[in-house]
């Protein structure tokens, strides 16, 4: 009875090592193929081709131009929304677009302002983003309230 | 000798904490694991903005193009410059064509690297515009501080 019952126990007992290799493996591959994904989002802009639309256009209603200047390195050296100089003060840019466009409250559709972004050619993109965004709208808590909605660029400047 | 035996059945540790502990580890990065990472490139570091959200449905016939610091854009894997950039929309566009639908409901996604001149964006959606492509996306990183 003693031999038997200790040849079964030795019988139960699995080999661990190559599953356990297998796991490193896998937990190897996920470990380096591993990447914290970044949350991105879009500002979505129609930009037709200049003339196509001019028709459509509502010829009562201008739009707000933004003119932004570079230095050599690429760096905003001031903003001007229709030729007033704001200097380099975003905030102060979303305060004129509000007093310009008169309301807070949300634009419906299409109905809404239109600027044009005029910008030097060599200014760094996350500038005209931080313009955008101060057009576009601003966050009240959690919710966004939005500005202008249309936005276009100007002719690229050489 | 018995004796002995029995010593080096002692000295086999017991593994079952450890196994479960890379199961989790292994369940854990699997559900993390995003393979849609088509979408990014390493030489672009969008920049960011408090107002963006996530999409809650993805865009309908993307165009997604990379525009790296120094102004070269890569589109699905090629480079191109600005001006060579029309050869690569229009085996695009033919594609979206050959689904029925017409080049106005392609969105051309721009991921931008935030140092790039924005000249160099303004004329890659230029040429964008040339050929009758009218929807576009800047896309941005979430900044939620």
């Amino acid at each position: 009875m003693k031999i038997r019952n200790r040849e079964e126990a030795q019988e139960t007992q699995l080999n661990m090592t190559s599953m356990i290799d297998i796991v490193f493996l896998l937990l190897i591959f996920f470990v380096m193929t591993f990447k914290i994904v970044e949350l991105e989002g879009d500002f979505s802009v129609r930009m037709p081709l200049a003339g196509n639309d001019s028709v459509a256009m509502d010829s009562t209603e201008l739009p707000l131009t933004l003119r932004m200047k570079a230095d050599e390195l690429g760096k905003l050296t001031s903003i001007a929304l229709n030729e007033i100089e704001l200097g380099q003060d975003f905030d102060q840019l979303r305060g004129n677009v509000i007093s310009l466009i008169g309301t807070t409250t949300p634009i419906e559709g299409d109905d809404g302002p239109e600027i044009e972004i005029d910008t030097d050619y060599n200014l760094r993109y996350e500038y005209v983003i931080r313009a955008i965004t101060a057009v576009s709208g601003y966050k009240d808590g959690n919710e966004v309230v939005k500005l202008i909605e249309k936005i276009k660029f100007a002719k690229p400047r050489r | 000798m018995r004796v002995k035996s029995k010593k080096v059945d002692l000295a086999e540790g017991d593994l079952t904490p450890m196994i479960d502990m890379a199961f989790q580890l292994i369940a854990f990065f699997m559900v993390l694991i995003n393979f849609a990472q088509t979408e990014s490139n390493d030489r672009v570091k969008l920049p960011s903005s408090q107002l963006v959200k996530p999409p809650e449905a993805p865009l309908e016939f993307p165009i997604i193009l990379h525009v790296a610091k120094d102004g070269e854009v890569f589109l699905g894997g090629d480079s191109f410059t600005a001006e060579t950039l029309r050869v690569g929309l229009n085996s695009e566009i033919s594609v979206i064509k050959a689904e029925g639908k017409s080049v106005k409901d392609a969105n051309v996604v721009i991921r931008a690297h935030k140092d790039t001149a924005a000249g160099d964006v303004q004329e890659v959606i230029r040429v964008a515009q040339e050929v009758n492509l009218e929807n576009f996306a800047l896309r941005v990183k979430e900044d939620r501080t």
